[in-house]
């Protein structure tokens, strides 16, 4: 654990971090500028369309959610068995990465390493070109975005397609994802139709109907299905014992973008292991239920190596060549492996309950975060993958009351994560002089509470000050920083006539006692 | 059985009127209340904003401020989720045991779980609704306790809040560190507040409370706030003779 006076970084110093592809800040003199979560967010909140649009379609899925699982009689032991089984792989990781290779290799496909984005892309791109296509489909994956895959590949000339249709809309608005599961949540159902009709779909023939706007979806992607050569696809799970990759989705885009194309290439975060098909029932009980709200997902594709070419019939030479890559990832995870508190946040199976039931994402929504994970979860995962001084901020982004916690099929304790991330973070400030000024003055309280009499006297001008500098100070309170952020919405306490431990020592409680 | 108060930094120094009603209150059920005046701060300030060291200086202090009791009964939640649930991990799970962060109780644990209270004699004729803090809800696992506590007098009649779990928005530094936010979900909070037209705003824990009564304030709302607490001990003030009905320390 990293102190406020020691380690600024903790054990995982020398281990790279993460490409900050991941984050959707600024480019100041080609560095990334740091996350803002305080001012991009207090832009957002005024956006109310966004905010009613968040709330409505979270509130629906949490009532979904607390439905299906309250269904579950054995729901906790599951929730323990997960973070048992997640838990097991990390600690083991090597072992059974290896295993995976092995299997992979086995099944006839081969196994690509990526210590970090620009590897994964590069390596992604040959792949690509060797197939000779022009243009690739794509399933939705929160690692390729991660690795800022689309513009990579748009940049060489490749044409990247979104299968998913909430990522399709994200990518022809060129919108930046809000939600984990449910990317285009801050856009309603007219938004969309206007941006069907300003890209693929003839003008003034839409209805915003949601079943009139999937039907246009369907037929604008069955003909890139059909005639793309190369798919790319995350993976939610990878099972080491048989080498295979299971994909989770709704809407059997999943399904086609395996089974159509020849060729097939999936990247996938190294922490998304686990060891046997019977831990994998585990988490398609958890996963479909946290997430969508649903008992089952409609599809689940479970793909292992190269399928077989296929023959025509009656004739002995294949027509059909398949091929199967995945580009295992790391990008910053062995960095969080090394921090005990912080590790946690690799079990993550991206259900993105946390989203939905947290107040603050509720408010601010996803482009708050100024990351590719947004929510509870990105507030853990971002600073700890691209480190403290570009995403510390993110750890603040949080009452800490708990919900993403008690709602996590995985166990995280994200509070506890978001505490530990703080206090790296306050090691950092020392740089700014705002954050040597907020040491300070934690250092003074910290002393002041650390003795009696000090507090005695701190508590009693408290008291004072209230009563003779509230009334002031509720005016032209909201021109004074650090008071002001309260200022603006709330008054002060009213003075009490004396404090607590005054009453007490005097005997004069009841005067205390409201009539 | 020696039993001390800990009433938390903001009661001790703003709502000074909480602490002596749960003092007072306790007292008429036939116990001696201490109040360890060497007790400051319980250090969960420190911890949540990111200064972990002064934090764990603050809470072994804590510890050893009570050391002589027996129970030492909270009247803020998350000042009792932080001793309960974070020093364990802040101070290792075995400094924290021995240290004695098992004795921690909140109030209403305190007077249903330990006394055995099933009813008490009083009367408190006005509307209420609760406010359900988030770590009472999810730090130390409260329930209903403190609304059980309050159907028990005669004349109260509790509206249930909409979304009354939801976060109040206050989450310590954070209410100034993302005011913003804050104050979205304060005004949200308070609009059901308002909406229930309860005449009193009543919760488990201080730290919501300011920030609620804040905004009420702020609003110039003609809403009383006070932690239950006081309802419990205004309500009890007249009764004459057996207040309550308890089966006694266990």
């Amino acid at each position: 654990m990293s102190t406020d006076s020691g380690r600024p970084e903790g054990p995982n110093e020398g281990i790279p971090r993460a490409n900050t592809w991941l984050l959707r800040t600024e480019h100041r003199d080609q560095q990334r500028s740091p996350v803002s979560f305080k001012s991009r967010s207090t832009r957002e909140i005024r956006n109310l369309q966004m905010r009613k649009n968040i709330s409505h379609a979270t509130s629906t899925i949490r009532e979904k959610r607390k439905k299906v699982v309250s269904e579950v009689e054995n729901w906790e032991e599951l929730r323990t068995r997960a973070a048992q089984i997640k838990q097991h792989t990390l600690s083991n990781l090597d072992f059974y990465l290896e295993e995976y290779e092995r299997n992979v290799t086995e099944a006839g496909g081969q196994v690509h390493w990526a210590r970090d984005a620009t590897e994964a892309r590069q390596i992604a791109l040959e792949l690509v070109r060797e197939s000779g296509a022009q243009s690739v489909i794509k399933v939705k994956s929160m690692v390729t975005e991660e690795i800022g895959l689309n513009d990579f590949l748009v940049e060489n000339g490749i044409e990247p397609t979104e299968t998913d249709l909430a990522e399709l809309i994200c990518q022809l608005a060129g919108d930046e994802s809000s939600h984990i599961l449910v990317p285009a949540i801050h856009r309603n159902r007219v938004e969309i139709r206007d941006i069907f009709e300003a890209t693929f779909a003839k003008k003034g023939t839409l209805e915003a109907e949601p079943s009139k706007i999937a039907e246009a979806a369907r037929q604008h992607l069955r003909e890139k299905f059909l005639e793309s050569k190369v798919a790319i696809t995350g993976g939610n799970f990878l099972v080491a014992e048989t080498g295979s990759v299971a994909i989770v989705e709704s809407e059997g885009n999943g399904r086609m973008c395996l089974t159509l194309p020849n060729n097939v290439i999936s990247i996938v975060g190294i922490e998304k292991l686990i060891p046997t098909m019977e831990d994998l029932e585990v988490f398609l009980t958890l996963l479909p239920r946290s997430s969508t709200g649903e008992r089952m997902n409609p599809y689940t594709t479970i793909w292992t190596g190269r399928p077989p070419a296929q023959l025509e019939l009656g004739k002995e030479t294949p027509f059909n060549e398949k091929s199967y890559h995945i580009i295992l990832l790391d990008n910053g995870r062995t960095r969080v492996l090394s921090d005990e508190i912080g590790k946690q946040a690799l079990s993550c199976i991206r259900c993105s309950a946390c989203l939905n039931v947290c107040p603050v994402y509720e408010r601010v929504g996803g482009h708050s975060y100024e990351s590719v994970y947004p929510g509870p979860i990105g507030a853990i995962l971002t600073p700890q993958l691209v480190g403290d001084p570009l995403a510390g901020e993110l750890a603040f982004a949080s009452t800490l009351c708990g919900a993403c916690y008690e709602v996590c099929p995985v166990k995280i304790n994200i509070p506890e994560i978001l505490i530990h991330l703080r206090s790296i973070h306050s090691d950092h400030k020392r740089d700014t002089v705002l954050g040597n000024i907020e040491r300070g003055s934690f250092g003074v309280v910290g002393i002041v509470m650390g003795n009696t009499n000090l507090f005695n006297i701190a508590t009693a001008s408290v008291s004072r000050i209230l009563k003779y500098g509230g009334p002031v100070l509720n005016r032209v309170g909201k021109y004074l920083p650090p008071i002001n952020g309260w200022i603006e919405s709330r008054t002060l306490p009213d003075a009490p006539k004396e404090t607590l431990r005054d009453a007490y020592r005097k005997g004069t409680l009841d005067a205390l006692l409201k009539k | 059985m020696k039993v001390a108060i800990f009433p938390s930094c903001i009661v001790d120094t703003v709502f000074p009127e909480a602490g002596a009603a749960a003092i007072r209150l306790l007292e008429r059920l036939g116990l001696d209340i201490d109040f360890p005046l060497e007790q400051t701060c319980c250090g969960q300030m420190h911890l949540n904003t990111g200064y972990e060291t002064r934090a764990k200086k603050l809470a072994a202090r804590h510890l050893t401020n009570f050391t002589p009791y027996d129970w030492v009964v909270g009247i803020s939640t998350s000042c009792t989720t932080a001793v309960r649930e974070f020093y364990p991990q802040l101070l290792g799970p075995t400094r924290a045991a021995v240290g004695g962060t098992g004795k921690f109780i909140e109030l209403s644990e305190f007077l249903l779980d330990v006394l055995g209270v099933t009813e008490l004699q009083g009367t408190f004729a006005k509307k209420v609704t609760f406010h359900t803090s988030c770590h009472s809800l999810r730090g130390i696992h409260l329930g209903d306790r403190p609304q059980r506590l309050l159907g028990m007098l005669s004349g109260i009649q509790l509206v249930p809040l909409p979304k009354s779990d939801s976060c109040c928005g206050f989450g310590g530094t954070f209410s100034i560190k993302n005011s913003a936010i804050s104050t979205v979900m304060m005004e949200e909070k308070l609009a059901n507040v308002y909406w229930t037209g309860a005449e009193v705003l009543t919760a488990a824990d201080s730290s919501c409370l300011m920030n609620l009564s804040g905004g009420i304030q702020a609003a110039k709302k003609p809403l009383t706030v006070m932690h239950y607490a006081e309802i419990l001990e205004i309500a009890t003030r007249q009764t004459q003779g057996k207040l309550s009905n308890f089966s006694g320390a266990k």
